[in-house]
Protein backbone atom coordinates (compact mmCIF):
# COMPACT_ATOMS: atom_id res chain seq x y z
CA UNK A 1 0.00 0.00 0.00
CA UNK A 2 1.22 3.49 -0.73
CA UNK A 3 1.89 5.62 2.29
CA UNK A 4 1.01 9.19 2.90
CA UNK A 5 4.02 11.52 2.77
CA UNK A 6 3.63 12.58 6.40
CA UNK A 7 3.65 8.96 7.53
CA UNK A 8 6.79 8.32 5.49
CA UNK A 9 8.46 11.42 6.87
CA UNK A 10 7.81 10.42 10.49
CA UNK A 11 8.73 6.82 9.75
CA UNK A 12 12.02 7.68 8.08
CA UNK A 13 12.93 10.53 10.44
CA UNK A 14 11.18 9.62 13.66
CA UNK A 15 11.11 12.44 16.23
CA UNK A 16 12.03 11.80 19.84
CA UNK A 17 12.93 8.13 19.73
CA UNK A 18 14.36 6.98 23.02
CA UNK A 19 13.66 6.55 26.70
CA UNK A 20 13.39 8.72 29.79
CA UNK A 21 14.18 7.48 33.30
CA UNK A 22 11.03 5.63 34.24
CA UNK A 23 12.01 5.84 37.93
CA UNK A 24 11.88 9.67 37.83
CA UNK A 25 8.78 11.01 39.63
CA UNK A 26 8.40 13.68 36.94
CA UNK A 27 8.24 11.06 34.20
CA UNK A 28 5.02 9.31 33.17
CA UNK A 29 5.34 6.10 31.16
CA UNK A 30 2.54 4.66 29.07
CA UNK A 31 2.77 1.27 27.40
CA UNK A 32 -0.18 0.20 25.27
CA UNK A 33 -0.96 -2.45 22.69
CA UNK A 34 0.16 -6.07 22.56
CA UNK A 35 2.85 -7.90 20.62
CA UNK A 36 0.29 -10.41 19.36
CA UNK A 37 -1.69 -7.59 17.77
CA UNK A 38 1.42 -6.39 15.98
CA UNK A 39 1.85 -3.12 17.82
CA UNK A 40 3.14 -1.93 21.17
CA UNK A 41 3.71 1.76 21.91
CA UNK A 42 5.73 3.13 24.78
CA UNK A 43 5.27 6.85 25.33
CA UNK A 44 7.08 8.75 28.07
CA UNK A 45 6.45 12.33 29.13
CA UNK A 46 8.41 14.50 31.55
CA UNK A 47 6.38 17.15 33.33
CA UNK A 48 8.16 20.19 34.74
CA UNK A 49 7.32 22.13 37.89
CA UNK A 50 4.89 24.36 35.99
CA UNK A 51 2.89 21.29 34.95
CA UNK A 52 4.08 21.53 31.36
CA UNK A 53 5.33 18.54 29.38
CA UNK A 54 8.88 19.60 28.54
CA UNK A 55 10.09 16.34 27.03
CA UNK A 56 8.57 13.29 25.40
CA UNK A 57 10.11 10.10 24.04
CA UNK A 58 8.72 7.02 22.36
CA UNK A 59 9.62 3.53 21.33
CA UNK A 60 7.20 1.62 19.14
CA UNK A 61 6.95 -1.91 17.82
CA UNK A 62 4.49 -1.73 14.99
CA UNK A 63 3.74 -0.83 11.42
CA UNK A 64 4.82 2.38 9.75
CA UNK A 65 1.60 4.13 10.72
CA UNK A 66 2.02 3.14 14.38
CA UNK A 67 5.56 4.52 14.41
CA UNK A 68 4.44 7.71 12.66
CA UNK A 69 1.50 8.18 15.06
CA UNK A 70 3.75 7.85 18.10
CA UNK A 71 6.38 10.15 16.63
CA UNK A 72 3.71 12.75 15.87
CA UNK A 73 2.26 12.53 19.37
CA UNK A 74 5.64 13.21 21.01
CA UNK A 75 5.82 16.42 18.97
CA UNK A 76 2.30 17.45 19.83
CA UNK A 77 2.43 16.88 23.60
CA UNK A 78 5.64 18.82 24.10
CA UNK A 79 4.93 22.29 25.53
CA UNK A 80 1.39 21.33 26.50
CA UNK A 81 -0.01 20.98 30.01
CA UNK A 82 -1.15 17.47 30.82
CA UNK A 83 -4.80 18.54 30.57
CA UNK A 84 -4.14 20.00 27.13
CA UNK A 85 -2.32 16.84 26.10
CA UNK A 86 -5.40 14.82 27.02
CA UNK A 87 -7.44 16.79 24.50
CA UNK A 88 -5.49 15.18 21.63
CA UNK A 89 -7.91 12.74 20.04
CA UNK A 90 -7.31 9.81 17.72
CA UNK A 91 -9.21 11.61 14.99
CA UNK A 92 -6.72 14.53 15.09
CA UNK A 93 -3.86 12.06 14.66
CA UNK A 94 -5.61 10.09 11.92
CA UNK A 95 -6.48 13.30 10.05
CA UNK A 96 -2.97 14.73 10.32
CA UNK A 97 -1.42 11.51 8.95
CA UNK A 98 -4.31 10.82 6.54
CA UNK A 99 -4.53 7.27 7.88
CA UNK A 100 -6.71 4.86 5.88
CA UNK A 101 -9.52 3.06 7.78
CA UNK A 102 -7.43 -0.09 8.27
CA UNK A 103 -4.82 1.99 10.17
CA UNK A 104 -7.19 3.94 12.43
CA UNK A 105 -6.29 1.62 15.32
CA UNK A 106 -2.77 3.12 15.23
CA UNK A 107 -4.19 6.54 16.06
CA UNK A 108 -6.42 5.04 18.76
CA UNK A 109 -3.36 3.42 20.27
CA UNK A 110 -1.46 6.72 20.22
CA UNK A 111 -4.30 8.47 22.06
CA UNK A 112 -4.34 5.62 24.59
CA UNK A 113 -0.58 5.99 25.03
CA UNK A 114 -1.02 9.65 26.04
CA UNK A 115 -3.76 8.73 28.55
CA UNK A 116 -1.65 5.91 29.92
CA UNK A 117 1.46 8.09 30.32
CA UNK A 118 -0.57 10.82 32.06
CA UNK A 119 -2.23 8.28 34.37
CA UNK A 120 1.20 6.92 35.32
CA UNK A 121 2.51 10.42 36.02
CA UNK A 122 -0.55 11.28 38.11
CA UNK A 123 -0.35 8.09 40.16
CA UNK A 124 3.32 8.84 40.86
CA UNK A 125 2.46 12.36 41.99
CA UNK A 126 -0.29 11.08 44.26
CA UNK A 127 2.07 8.55 45.79
CA UNK A 128 4.81 11.16 46.32
CA UNK B 1 21.18 -3.45 -10.14
CA UNK B 2 17.50 -2.79 -10.66
CA UNK B 3 15.64 -1.11 -7.82
CA UNK B 4 13.79 -2.28 -5.90
CA UNK B 5 15.66 -5.60 -5.92
CA UNK B 6 13.12 -8.30 -6.74
CA UNK B 7 13.08 -11.07 -4.13
CA UNK B 8 9.49 -12.21 -4.43
CA UNK B 9 9.88 -15.05 -6.93
CA UNK B 10 7.24 -17.14 -5.14
CA UNK B 11 4.65 -14.46 -5.87
CA UNK B 12 5.46 -14.36 -9.55
CA UNK B 13 8.38 -14.34 -11.96
CA UNK B 14 9.19 -12.22 -14.99
CA UNK B 15 8.70 -13.89 -18.36
CA UNK B 16 12.07 -15.22 -19.53
CA UNK B 17 13.05 -13.37 -22.74
CA UNK B 18 13.52 -16.74 -24.44
CA UNK B 19 9.95 -17.63 -23.51
CA UNK B 20 8.69 -14.32 -24.86
CA UNK B 21 10.56 -14.85 -28.13
CA UNK B 22 8.86 -18.20 -28.56
CA UNK B 23 5.44 -16.66 -27.86
CA UNK B 24 5.58 -13.58 -30.09
CA UNK B 25 4.89 -15.13 -33.52
CA UNK B 26 1.66 -16.63 -32.19
CA UNK B 27 -0.03 -13.29 -31.55
CA UNK B 28 -0.05 -11.60 -34.96
CA UNK B 29 1.26 -13.75 -37.83
CA UNK B 30 0.21 -17.17 -36.62
CA UNK B 31 -3.05 -16.29 -34.96
CA UNK B 32 -5.13 -19.31 -36.00
CA UNK B 33 -7.49 -21.18 -33.74
CA UNK B 34 -5.93 -24.55 -32.99
CA UNK B 35 -9.41 -26.06 -33.17
CA UNK B 36 -9.80 -24.97 -36.82
CA UNK B 37 -9.37 -28.19 -38.74
CA UNK B 38 -10.11 -26.79 -42.19
CA UNK B 39 -7.14 -24.55 -43.01
CA UNK B 40 -3.43 -23.96 -42.51
CA UNK B 41 -3.91 -21.25 -39.85
CA UNK B 42 -5.55 -23.80 -37.60
CA UNK B 43 -3.09 -26.55 -38.46
CA UNK B 44 0.00 -24.58 -37.54
CA UNK B 45 -1.58 -23.45 -34.26
CA UNK B 46 -2.54 -27.03 -33.50
CA UNK B 47 1.06 -28.10 -34.09
CA UNK B 48 2.26 -25.47 -31.63
CA UNK B 49 -0.26 -26.70 -29.08
CA UNK B 50 0.91 -30.28 -29.60
CA UNK B 51 4.52 -29.24 -28.99
CA UNK B 52 3.58 -27.28 -25.87
CA UNK B 53 1.57 -30.19 -24.54
CA UNK B 54 4.58 -32.49 -25.00
CA UNK B 55 6.88 -30.01 -23.26
CA UNK B 56 4.56 -29.68 -20.28
CA UNK B 57 4.02 -33.44 -20.08
CA UNK B 58 7.70 -34.30 -20.26
CA UNK B 59 8.54 -31.91 -17.41
CA UNK B 60 6.51 -34.13 -15.05
CA UNK B 61 7.01 -37.50 -16.74
CA UNK B 62 3.47 -37.61 -18.10
CA UNK B 63 1.87 -38.48 -21.42
CA UNK B 64 0.80 -35.43 -23.48
CA UNK B 65 -2.77 -36.75 -23.53
CA UNK B 66 -2.87 -36.33 -19.76
CA UNK B 67 -2.43 -32.53 -19.89
CA UNK B 68 -5.48 -30.25 -19.64
CA UNK B 69 -4.72 -26.58 -20.20
CA UNK B 70 -6.33 -24.14 -17.77
CA UNK B 71 -6.06 -20.46 -16.85
CA UNK B 72 -3.60 -21.19 -14.04
CA UNK B 73 -2.99 -23.21 -10.91
CA UNK B 74 -6.04 -21.79 -9.13
CA UNK B 75 -8.31 -23.13 -11.86
CA UNK B 76 -6.38 -26.41 -11.93
CA UNK B 77 -6.85 -26.82 -8.16
CA UNK B 78 -10.56 -26.05 -8.46
CA UNK B 79 -11.00 -28.43 -11.39
CA UNK B 80 -9.08 -31.25 -9.71
CA UNK B 81 -10.71 -31.05 -6.30
CA UNK B 82 -14.23 -30.03 -7.19
CA UNK B 83 -14.15 -32.19 -10.32
CA UNK B 84 -13.04 -35.35 -8.53
CA UNK B 85 -15.32 -34.72 -5.54
CA UNK B 86 -18.36 -34.35 -7.78
CA UNK B 87 -17.54 -37.19 -10.16
CA UNK B 88 -16.92 -39.71 -7.38
CA UNK B 89 -19.71 -38.42 -5.18
CA UNK B 90 -21.49 -41.79 -5.12
CA UNK B 91 -18.30 -43.47 -3.94
CA UNK B 92 -17.53 -41.16 -1.05
CA UNK B 93 -17.72 -37.62 0.21
CA UNK B 94 -14.50 -37.22 2.17
CA UNK B 95 -11.44 -35.14 1.22
CA UNK B 96 -8.17 -34.71 3.12
CA UNK B 97 -5.85 -31.71 2.81
CA UNK B 98 -3.29 -30.00 5.07
CA UNK B 99 -4.09 -26.69 6.75
CA UNK B 100 -1.13 -25.04 5.03
CA UNK B 101 -2.35 -25.49 1.46
CA UNK B 102 -2.82 -22.59 -0.91
CA UNK B 103 -6.18 -20.79 -0.66
CA UNK B 104 -7.12 -22.18 -4.06
CA UNK B 105 -7.23 -25.61 -2.43
CA UNK B 106 -8.58 -24.61 0.98
CA UNK B 107 -11.32 -22.39 -0.34
CA UNK B 108 -12.42 -25.04 -2.84
CA UNK B 109 -12.65 -27.49 0.06
CA UNK B 110 -14.64 -25.00 2.13
CA UNK B 111 -17.00 -24.58 -0.79
CA UNK B 112 -17.44 -28.36 -1.02
CA UNK B 113 -18.18 -28.54 2.71
CA UNK B 114 -21.18 -26.30 2.14
CA UNK B 115 -22.26 -28.78 -0.54
CA UNK B 116 -22.37 -31.77 1.81
CA UNK B 117 -18.76 -32.95 1.59
CA UNK B 118 -16.58 -33.64 4.59
CA UNK B 119 -13.05 -32.32 4.73
CA UNK B 120 -10.29 -33.29 7.15
CA UNK B 121 -7.71 -30.54 7.51
CA UNK B 122 -4.43 -32.19 8.43
CA UNK B 123 -2.13 -30.46 10.91
CA UNK B 124 1.52 -29.91 10.07
CA UNK B 125 4.58 -30.12 12.31
CA UNK B 126 6.63 -27.12 13.37
CA UNK B 127 8.77 -27.78 10.29
CA UNK B 128 5.70 -27.35 8.06
CA UNK B 129 5.57 -31.00 6.95
CA UNK B 130 2.65 -33.38 7.32
CA UNK B 131 2.96 -36.64 9.19
CA UNK B 132 2.26 -39.76 7.12
CA UNK B 133 0.77 -41.72 10.02
CA UNK B 134 -1.66 -38.87 10.68
CA UNK B 135 -2.60 -38.87 7.01
CA UNK B 136 -3.07 -42.64 6.97
CA UNK B 137 -5.22 -42.48 10.09
CA UNK B 138 -7.41 -39.82 8.48
CA UNK B 139 -8.23 -41.93 5.43
CA UNK B 140 -11.67 -43.58 5.68
CA UNK B 141 -13.67 -45.78 3.27
CA UNK B 142 -15.47 -42.55 2.29
CA UNK B 143 -12.25 -40.75 1.30
CA UNK B 144 -12.02 -40.08 -2.43
CA UNK B 145 -9.23 -37.52 -2.59
CA UNK B 146 -6.08 -36.41 -0.80
CA UNK B 147 -4.70 -33.03 -1.91
CA UNK B 148 -1.18 -32.08 -0.78
CA UNK B 149 1.01 -29.41 -2.31
CA UNK B 150 4.53 -30.21 -3.51
CA UNK B 151 6.17 -27.00 -2.27
CA UNK B 152 4.63 -24.50 0.12
CA UNK B 153 4.40 -21.01 -1.32
CA UNK B 154 5.19 -19.23 1.95
CA UNK B 155 7.83 -21.31 3.68
CA UNK B 156 9.10 -23.36 0.74
CA UNK B 157 8.96 -26.75 2.46
CA UNK B 158 8.76 -29.82 0.24
CA UNK B 159 6.11 -32.32 1.33
CA UNK B 160 6.96 -36.05 1.13
CA UNK B 161 5.10 -36.41 -2.16
CA UNK B 162 6.43 -39.81 -3.13
CA UNK B 163 5.45 -41.37 0.21
CA UNK B 164 2.03 -39.70 0.12
CA UNK B 165 1.47 -41.03 -3.41
CA UNK B 166 2.43 -44.55 -2.36
CA UNK B 167 0.08 -44.41 0.62
CA UNK B 168 -2.84 -43.07 -1.43
CA UNK B 169 -2.36 -45.69 -4.14
CA UNK B 170 -2.30 -48.49 -1.56
CA UNK B 171 -5.54 -47.12 -0.05
CA UNK B 172 -7.13 -46.64 -3.50
CA UNK B 173 -7.59 -42.93 -2.85
CA UNK B 174 -6.86 -40.36 -5.56
CA UNK B 175 -3.94 -38.01 -4.96
CA UNK B 176 -3.93 -34.43 -6.20
CA UNK B 177 -0.75 -32.39 -5.90
CA UNK B 178 -0.67 -28.61 -6.24
CA UNK B 179 2.78 -28.28 -7.77
CA UNK B 180 2.58 -24.59 -8.74
CA UNK B 181 5.75 -23.94 -6.71
CA UNK B 182 7.35 -27.29 -7.48
CA UNK B 183 7.31 -27.90 -11.23
CA UNK B 184 10.60 -26.93 -12.81
CA UNK B 185 12.21 -26.50 -9.38
CA UNK B 186 12.26 -29.99 -7.93
CA UNK B 187 12.22 -33.28 -9.86
CA UNK B 188 8.63 -34.45 -10.31
CA UNK B 189 7.58 -37.71 -11.92
CA UNK B 190 3.86 -38.40 -11.77
CA UNK B 191 4.36 -42.15 -12.26
CA UNK B 192 7.20 -42.68 -9.81
CA UNK B 193 5.30 -40.54 -7.29
CA UNK B 194 1.86 -42.07 -7.92
CA UNK B 195 0.30 -38.67 -8.52
CA UNK B 196 -3.18 -38.78 -10.08
CA UNK B 197 -3.77 -35.07 -10.63
CA UNK B 198 -1.24 -32.23 -10.57
CA UNK B 199 -1.61 -28.46 -10.90
CA UNK B 200 0.88 -26.40 -12.89
CA UNK B 201 1.26 -22.63 -13.21
CA UNK B 202 3.27 -20.84 -15.92
CA UNK B 203 3.99 -17.56 -14.19
CA UNK B 204 5.89 -19.20 -11.33
CA UNK B 205 8.40 -20.60 -13.81
CA UNK B 206 9.15 -17.58 -16.01
CA UNK B 207 6.14 -18.11 -18.26
CA UNK B 208 3.17 -15.80 -18.83
CA UNK B 209 0.37 -15.14 -16.34
CA UNK B 210 -3.06 -16.52 -17.15
CA UNK B 211 -2.06 -20.03 -18.20
CA UNK B 212 -1.56 -23.28 -16.37
CA UNK B 213 -2.34 -26.94 -16.68
CA UNK B 214 -3.86 -29.85 -14.84
CA UNK B 215 -2.36 -33.28 -15.22
CA UNK B 216 -5.11 -35.94 -15.15
CA UNK B 217 -3.95 -39.57 -15.06
CA UNK B 218 -5.16 -41.90 -17.82
CA UNK B 219 -4.02 -45.24 -16.42
CA UNK B 220 -5.66 -46.10 -14.14
CA UNK B 221 -8.09 -43.56 -15.48
CA UNK B 222 -9.06 -40.59 -13.32
CA UNK B 223 -12.36 -38.88 -14.10
CA UNK B 224 -13.38 -35.34 -13.26
CA UNK B 225 -16.61 -33.45 -13.68
CA UNK B 226 -15.97 -30.30 -15.73
CA UNK B 227 -17.29 -26.89 -14.76
CA UNK B 228 -16.35 -25.03 -17.93
CA UNK B 229 -18.90 -26.10 -20.53
CA UNK B 230 -18.75 -25.36 -24.23
CA UNK B 231 -17.06 -26.77 -27.29
CA UNK B 232 -15.66 -29.82 -25.53
CA UNK B 233 -11.99 -28.78 -25.75
CA UNK B 234 -9.38 -30.66 -23.74
CA UNK B 235 -11.30 -33.93 -24.11
CA UNK B 236 -14.36 -32.39 -22.57
CA UNK B 237 -12.65 -31.50 -19.31
CA UNK B 238 -12.16 -27.79 -20.00
CA UNK B 239 -13.94 -26.02 -22.83
CA UNK B 240 -12.65 -22.78 -24.28
CA UNK B 241 -10.43 -21.83 -27.22
CA UNK B 242 -6.82 -22.61 -26.43
CA UNK B 243 -4.70 -19.45 -26.16
CA UNK B 244 -1.86 -20.52 -28.45
CA UNK B 245 0.72 -17.84 -27.46
CA UNK B 246 0.22 -18.57 -23.77
CA UNK B 247 0.48 -22.31 -24.30
CA UNK B 248 3.67 -21.87 -26.29
CA UNK B 249 4.97 -19.78 -23.38
CA UNK B 250 4.03 -22.40 -20.79
CA UNK B 251 5.60 -25.17 -22.87
CA UNK B 252 8.84 -23.27 -23.41
CA UNK B 253 8.95 -22.27 -19.72
CA UNK B 254 8.58 -25.92 -18.70
CA UNK B 255 11.27 -27.00 -21.15
CA UNK B 256 13.78 -24.38 -19.95
CA UNK B 257 13.10 -25.02 -16.27
CA UNK B 258 13.54 -28.74 -16.78
CA UNK B 259 16.73 -28.36 -18.83
CA UNK B 260 18.33 -25.89 -16.44
CA UNK B 261 17.22 -27.40 -13.12
CA UNK B 262 20.46 -29.31 -12.59
CA UNK B 263 22.58 -26.17 -12.90
CA UNK B 264 20.09 -23.66 -11.47
CA UNK B 265 19.33 -25.50 -8.23
CA UNK B 266 22.89 -25.46 -6.84
CA UNK B 267 23.32 -21.83 -7.93
CA UNK B 268 20.15 -20.81 -6.09
CA UNK B 269 21.07 -22.89 -3.05
CA UNK B 270 24.41 -21.13 -2.79
CA UNK B 271 22.74 -17.71 -3.03
CA UNK B 272 20.00 -18.69 -0.57
CA UNK B 273 22.51 -20.04 1.96
CA UNK B 274 24.65 -16.92 1.61
CA UNK B 275 21.59 -14.75 2.26
CA UNK B 276 20.64 -16.86 5.28
CA UNK B 277 24.15 -16.85 6.73
CA UNK B 278 24.65 -13.16 6.00
CA UNK B 279 21.50 -12.21 7.86
CA UNK B 280 21.51 -14.79 10.64
CA UNK B 281 25.22 -14.41 11.26
CA UNK B 282 24.86 -10.71 12.03
CA UNK B 283 21.61 -10.65 13.98
CA UNK B 284 20.40 -12.44 17.08
CA UNK B 285 16.79 -13.45 17.73
CA UNK B 286 16.09 -14.45 14.15
CA UNK B 287 14.50 -17.77 13.22
CA UNK B 288 14.20 -19.72 10.01
CA UNK B 289 10.62 -20.79 9.31
CA UNK B 290 10.07 -24.19 7.77
CA UNK B 291 12.22 -27.27 7.56
CA UNK B 292 15.88 -26.28 7.00
CA UNK B 293 16.59 -29.20 4.66
CA UNK B 294 13.32 -30.24 3.03
CA UNK B 295 12.83 -26.94 1.25
CA UNK B 296 13.02 -25.52 -2.24
CA UNK B 297 16.24 -23.73 -3.20
CA UNK B 298 14.75 -20.29 -3.85
CA UNK B 299 12.92 -19.75 -0.56
CA UNK B 300 14.09 -18.21 2.69
CA UNK B 301 11.45 -17.34 5.30
CA UNK B 302 12.78 -15.65 8.41
CA UNK B 303 11.17 -14.20 11.52
CA UNK B 304 12.83 -11.20 13.13
CA UNK B 305 11.81 -10.95 16.78
CA UNK B 306 10.86 -7.56 18.22
CA UNK B 307 10.40 -5.78 14.92
CA UNK B 308 7.09 -5.68 13.11
CA UNK B 309 6.91 -7.14 9.61
CA UNK B 310 5.28 -4.27 7.83
CA UNK B 311 7.57 -1.61 9.26
CA UNK B 312 10.48 -3.86 8.34
CA UNK B 313 9.15 -4.02 4.80
CA UNK B 314 9.00 -0.22 4.75
CA UNK B 315 12.56 -0.07 6.04
CA UNK B 316 13.73 -2.42 3.31
CA UNK B 317 11.62 -0.92 0.58
CA UNK B 318 14.56 -1.21 -1.81
CA UNK B 319 13.87 -4.94 -1.67
CA UNK B 320 10.60 -6.35 -3.02
CA UNK B 321 9.59 -9.12 -0.61
CA UNK B 322 6.46 -10.49 1.08
CA UNK B 323 5.66 -10.51 4.78
CA UNK B 324 3.62 -12.81 6.98
CA UNK B 325 2.43 -9.73 8.78
CA UNK B 326 -1.26 -9.05 9.15
CA UNK B 327 -0.73 -5.49 8.05
CA UNK B 328 0.10 -6.59 4.52
CA UNK B 329 -3.16 -8.42 4.03
CA UNK B 330 -6.78 -7.38 4.18
CA UNK B 331 -7.61 -10.04 6.75
CA UNK B 332 -5.69 -8.49 9.68
CA UNK B 333 -4.61 -12.02 10.62
CA UNK B 334 -0.97 -13.03 10.44
CA UNK B 335 0.00 -15.81 8.04
CA UNK B 336 -2.20 -18.89 8.53
CA UNK B 337 0.66 -21.05 7.29
CA UNK B 338 3.07 -19.88 10.01
CA UNK B 339 0.29 -20.10 12.61
CA UNK B 340 -0.45 -23.70 11.55
CA UNK B 341 3.24 -24.48 12.08
CA UNK B 342 2.91 -23.26 15.65
CA UNK B 343 4.84 -20.03 15.08
CA UNK B 344 3.80 -17.48 17.71
CA UNK B 345 1.50 -14.78 16.48
CA UNK B 346 4.18 -12.24 17.41
CA UNK B 347 6.79 -13.99 15.32
CA UNK B 348 4.36 -14.50 12.46
CA UNK B 349 3.97 -10.72 12.38
CA UNK B 350 7.71 -10.32 11.92
CA UNK B 351 8.34 -12.83 9.17
CA UNK B 352 9.72 -11.98 5.77
CA UNK B 353 9.73 -14.27 2.74
CA UNK B 354 12.76 -13.82 0.52
CA UNK B 355 12.17 -15.47 -2.85
CA UNK B 356 15.20 -15.95 -5.06
CA UNK B 357 15.05 -16.88 -8.71
CA UNK B 358 16.62 -17.14 -12.13
CA UNK B 359 17.66 -13.51 -12.32
CA UNK B 360 18.89 -13.10 -8.74
CA UNK B 361 22.60 -12.24 -8.59
CA UNK B 362 25.26 -12.60 -5.90
CA UNK B 363 25.63 -8.81 -5.92
CA UNK B 364 21.93 -8.42 -5.14
CA UNK B 365 22.17 -10.91 -2.28
CA UNK B 366 25.08 -9.01 -0.70
CA UNK B 367 23.17 -5.75 -1.05
CA UNK B 368 20.04 -7.21 0.54
CA UNK B 369 22.01 -8.60 3.49
CA UNK B 370 23.30 -5.09 4.25
CA UNK B 371 19.87 -3.48 3.91
CA UNK B 372 18.11 -6.07 6.09
CA UNK B 373 20.68 -6.08 8.88
CA UNK B 374 20.72 -2.27 8.98
CA UNK B 375 16.93 -2.03 9.02
CA UNK B 376 16.46 -4.62 11.76
CA UNK B 377 19.06 -2.92 13.94
CA UNK B 378 17.42 0.47 13.40
CA UNK B 379 13.92 -0.82 14.19
CA UNK B 380 15.09 -2.74 17.23
CA UNK B 381 16.64 0.50 18.44
CA UNK B 382 13.16 1.95 18.52
CA UNK B 383 11.31 -1.16 19.70
CA UNK B 384 10.06 -1.17 23.32
CA UNK B 385 10.03 -4.96 23.20
CA UNK B 386 13.70 -5.13 22.24
CA UNK B 387 14.48 -2.67 25.04
CA UNK B 388 12.73 -4.87 27.60
CA UNK B 389 14.48 -7.99 26.34
CA UNK B 390 17.83 -6.20 26.67
CA UNK B 391 16.83 -5.33 30.26
CA UNK B 392 16.20 -9.01 30.89
CA UNK B 393 12.39 -8.88 30.97
CA UNK B 394 10.69 -12.09 29.94
CA UNK B 395 7.96 -10.81 27.62
CA UNK B 396 5.90 -13.97 27.98
CA UNK B 397 5.32 -13.15 31.66
CA UNK B 398 3.77 -9.77 30.85
CA UNK B 399 0.03 -9.22 30.60
CA UNK B 400 -0.94 -7.22 27.55
CA UNK B 401 -4.17 -5.35 27.11
CA UNK B 402 -5.62 -6.56 23.85
CA UNK B 403 -7.21 -4.07 21.53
Amino acid sequence: MAYNEKVLDHYENPRNVGSLDKGDAQVGTGMVGAPACGDVMKLQIRVNEDGIIDDAKFKTFGCGSAIAASSLVTEWVKGKSIDEALTIKNKDIADELALPPVKIHCSVLAEDAIKSAVADYRSKQKGA
Amino acid sequence: MKHPIYMDYQATTPVDPRVLDAMLPWFVEKFGNPASRSHAYGWEADEAVTTARKQVASSIGADPREIVFTSGATESDNLAIWGVAQFYRDKGNHIITPTTEHKAVLDTCRHLESDGFEVTYLPVGTNGLIDLDTLEAAITPKTTLVSVMAVNNEVGVIQPIEAIGRLCRSKKVLFHCDAAQGVGKIPIDVNAMNIDLLSISAHKIYGPKGIGALYVRRQPRVRIKPFMHGGGHERGMRSGTLPTPLLVGLGEACRLAQEEMASETPRLLALRDRLRDGIMGQLTHVALNGDPVQRVAGNLNISFSYVEGESLMMAIKEVAVSSGSACTSASLEPSYVLRAMGVDEELAHTSIRFGLGRFTTAEEVEHVIGIVVGAVNKLRGMSPLWEMVQEGVDLSTLKWASH
